[in-house]
This record gives structure tokens, sequence and C-alpha cells, in this order.
């Protein structure tokens, strides 16, 4: 039953991925990402971690993405994406990339070998906030400050300087 | 088996309540809105004009269903679908009765039982918004396009004030799981008479959940996404027949699981003040000789029924008042609702939630 279910969803997951990248309307490329987001969150279900899927789908597709949707509809990007001619550097580069991230997937997925089943205990909330606020208390303060700069220079980058006409 | 067979059961009460909620909504609204501008409504179907509702269905039903050209089809087709999506599935957290006993477990009245709760609720409701930008987009008018620009900023901007009052209640229940919500209030009470309601201690985090959940459910004074005024109407204007009813639908459901969320976090859910519902049905149950149904005795199916009766009841009562306010305010302008949203509510739901944090700690709550 779990099997199942993992393998439909990842499959999900893969193709819509790939159809991210590939496909030509941005909107679609979009919406794929929203059901990527959506089948890896069933992935975290069947891993133990139901908190984390549904803090994936209220934050990512339920807000994030809305903005991605909302920015390409602005632009208006109907059925164009920019072609830019890829250079031989860039297949190289991509190459290259790819190569090191999969041997370090690959290298660190041997190193730990395979899981037990059932060696992923579901982790209650309780237990998870106790160790946010207890054990990894001060990465997570850094990473409230470094959210809270980052708003700041969004705002900072967004407010347009007055023009003096406008000004009375 | 149980495990499978019970959350099964727990979606009949509440696919049959939205669905029926539709329906008497249809007809509340308009006989209601005519009440209120001193007309008479809809009169000659049926008795008080009850059946005008089954009339505007069929209607729906034979109308020619148009694709505008130059749409994006599969998404122009999909979007009505998905208008359902989150109303037809957010109430699988709500509590609606009594825990009963099956198979020496005690089996808790929610349809997903897990310390995730709300936070599912809020990820799925968050998805509705989808529908109205896939709308907007593919109808290929700039009407609709405009309307879902306004829907994802609004829904968006809203989320945030609506999120904040929520957790505010979860702080002195201690739990995500809305089952926990309700028992806190029912171990509550308030200067010895008032019943341990969240909308007393709370009334702050309560009215900011009322005005964000009015915005969410796109309803007047904020249905700004549908201004018929400025948009003819907004991201649904090239929809008709069937698909356009699957939005009109949509909302109304979505209205009736909001309901049922702000009843359940604020208004003691499916409890009442003092009547201990699993006592009451141990008794009608003995009046009829306490017979087993099902491999059950008569009183374990007597209070979960009992309790979603008294629960969908609150979220009537709760859709009245949706409809008493479309009909008795104005729309708001666009700049006024986003200056609403971020520089009253926003700031109001967070001096809430740290009030609430500090009575909480300090052990008031």
């Amino acid at each position: 039953m779990e099997i199942a279910v993992f393998i439909l969803f990842a499959l999900v997951a893969v193709i819509s991925a790939i159809a991210v990248i590939t496909h030509p309307n941005p909107v679609y490329s979009t919406l794929s990402l929203i059901v990527t987001l959506f089948a890896t969150a069933v992935l975290f279900v069947l891993l133990g971690a139901p908190f984390l899927a549904a803090l994936q789908i209220l934050l990512y597709a339920g807000a994030i993405l809305v903005l991605f949707l909302f920015v390409i509809m602005l632009l208006n990007l109907r059925r164009q994406r920019s072609t830019s001619p890829r250079g031989r550097g860039q297949v190289t580069v991509a190459a290259l990339g790819a190569v090191l991230f999969f041997g370090t997937l690959a290298a660190s997925l041997l190193a730990t070998g395979r899981p037990e089943p059932g060696a992923l205990a579901p982790v209650s909330l309780h237990q998870l906030s106790r160790a946010l606020f207890s054990h990894y208390l001060l990465p997570f303060q850094i990473i409230g400050l470094l959210l809270l700069v980052a708003v700041i220079a969004a705002t900072v980058l967004a407010r347009r300087a007055p023009a003096p006409e406008e000004e009375r | 088996m149980a495990e499978l067979l019970a959350p099964l059961l727990m979606i009949v009460p509440w696919v049959v309540a939205v669905l029926t909620a539709v329906v008497l909504m249809v007809w509340v609204e308009r006989r209601m809105s005519a009440l209120i501008q001193d007309r008479r409504g809809p009169n000659r179907l049926g008795p008080l004009g009850l059946f005008q509702a089954i009339a505007d269905a069929a209607k729906f039903i034979f109308k020619e269903s148009l694709t505008p050209a130059g749409a994006d089809r599969p998404l122009y087709l999909l979007a009505p679908l998905l208008a359902l999506l989150p109303a037809l599935t957010t109430f699988v957290v709500i509590p609606f009765g009594p825990a009963i006993e099956v198979s020496e477990r005690t089996l808790r009245m929610l349809v997903v039982d897990t310390d995730t709760g709300v936070m599912l609720f809020l990820a799925l409701a968050s998805l509705g918004v989808y529908s109205l930008v896939m709308a907007g987009y593919s109808s290929n008018n700039k009407y609709s396009l405009l309307g879902s620009l306004r829907a994802a900023a609004q829904m968006i901007s809203y989320e945030l004030a609506l999120t904040l009052s929520v957790v505010a209640v979860l702080l002195p229940a201690t739990s995500l799981n809305l089952a926990a919500v309700v028992d806190y209030q029912v171990s509550k009470q308030w200067l010895g008479f008032l019943p341990g309601w969240n909308v007393f201690p709370q009334a702050l985090g309560f009215l900011v959940f009322l005005v964000a959940s009015f915005a969410e459910t796109n309803r007047l004074p904020f249905d700004l996404p549908e201004a018929e005024s400025e948009l003819v109407a907004g991201y649904h204007t090239e929809y008709s027949a069937m698909r356009f009813a699957l939005f009109f639908m949509g909302e109304y459901m979505a209205m009736t699981t909001l309901s049922a969320l702000g009843v359940t976090l604020y208004f003691g859910g499916w409890t009442l003040p003092g009547v201990d519902l699993a006592a009451v049905a141990a008794t009608v149950a003995g009046w009829c000789g306490a017979p087993q149904l099902f491999g059950l005795p008569l009183a374990s199916w007597l209070g979960p029924l009992f309790g979603f009766g008294v629960l969908m009841a609150k979220v009537a009562l709760w859709l009245l008042f949706f409809v008493w306010v479309r009909w008795t305010f104005p729309r708001f302008r666009y700049d006024q609702l986003m200056r609403l949203g971020w520089k009253v509510l926003l700031p109001l739901a967070l001096v809430n939630l740290v009030a609430i944090a500090m009575l909480t700690v300090g052990g008031v709550l």
C-alpha cells in the first residue's frame, strides 16, 4: 500500500518537475511546480512528517507560487519563453554540475546505507517544537533575523523615491 | 477494517451538509436580501419559494456552456472543478461529536485525527486561490485577468491575519488538533457564568478572523475580484451554465466550511454549554430500549449525530450573518481593502497573538 502510494506520487513529482523546465508556457511551468510540491508533500506524509507536508502546501503552494503566477500574469508572458542560445560552455557547466550533484547524492546514499523499514518513527509536533526551540534555538533565531533583513531590504528596494511634483 | 470504515462514514454527513447548505443558501440569500430591501423575493415555486434552488439548478444544467475564443482550454475547464476542491476537503479536521468507544478504542469524531490539525485546513484552503487565478488567466479576457489578480493579492493578504488569529486560539489549547480546542473550551468558564468559548477572551482575534473570513471567501464587502461595477463579473465573466454554477457552489461551500472552523475555534464547536451530548444520547437511546446498530450501541450513533446537528445549527447562524452583512455594507475600494488588511488587521492580529501568548504563559487562560 505504502509502496504503491510512494511510486505513484514519486512518478507524479518527477514528471511534473520535468514539465516545469520543459514546458514552453511559463504559466504551465508554474502550475507543474505546484503539482511537484503537492506530490513531495505526500511523500513527506509517507515519511512520517505530516506537519512539514502541511507547511509545504501552505507556504509554497498556497502563497509563494501564487506570487509567481501573479508576476507572470502581470507581465503577460503568453506562450513565449526567452530562447537564449545554448552555448557550449553552458552545456559543459550544466553537465559538470549534474555529475557533481548526483555524485554527492549517490556517495551519501551509499555511505549511510538503506534505512530499516520503520526506522523513521513519526515525529510528534511537541517533539519537533521542543527541538526547534531548545537544541536548534540559535540557528532558528538567526534564520528569523535573516528573513527580517530580507523583508526590510525588499521594502527599501520597492519604495519609489518621491517625485518632486508628487511632494506638496 | 474500522480504521478505514470510520473516516468514510464520517465524511458522509459532511458531504450531505455542505451540499445541502449550497441549495439552502441560494434560497436564503435571495429571500433575505428581499427582506432587507423590503421586497418579496422568489415566492412562487413551492412553499415560501423553497424550490427556487431546484429551478435554478435546472436552468444551469440546460444552458449552453460556452468556451470563449482564444481561451486556454485545459485550464479553462479545470478552474471550476478546482473551485470545489478546498471546500470538499477542508472539513476533515473539524470535530463534530463526543468521542465513542469502538472495539475497546476511543474514536474521536473527526475524519482526520492528527496533531497537524488546523494546519491541514489552512493549507488546503490556501489552494482555493488557484481556481480563481486559473479562471482569470485562461479566459482570455481583461476583466477576468484583473479579477483574478485582485483575488490573488487579496487572499494572500488576508490569509496572514486569518492564520495569526487562528494561532492565538491554538496557544491556550496547546494543540493544533481542533478536538483539543473544543475540549479546552468545554473545560473553561469565564467570569463564573459565561460559557468557556474562546470568543470572550479572544474578542479581538475573533473580530480579525471574522473580517478576514469575508475577504477569504470573496464576499461583500470584499468581493473586489468580481466587482460588477468595474469588472463585469471578474474572474468568472466568461463562464456560463454549470461551469459558472461550480464557482457559485464553491463559494457557498467555502463559506460553510470556514463558518464551521470559526464556530469550532470561537463558539465551542459541536458542544452546548452545560449540556453533555453523550449523556443526552444515552438517555434517548435508553428510551428506545438501547438497541445495537451495526455492532455499536445506539447511543454511539446518536451522540455524533446530535453533535453534528448542534454544529450545523451554529454554522447556520454564522451563514445568516454572512448574508446579513452582504446586503448591508457597500463594497470597499481596492486601496481601502489593502490598507485594511495590512495596516489594520495584521497589526491587530499580532497584538492579539502577543497578548494571548502572555496571558497563556501567565496562567490566566
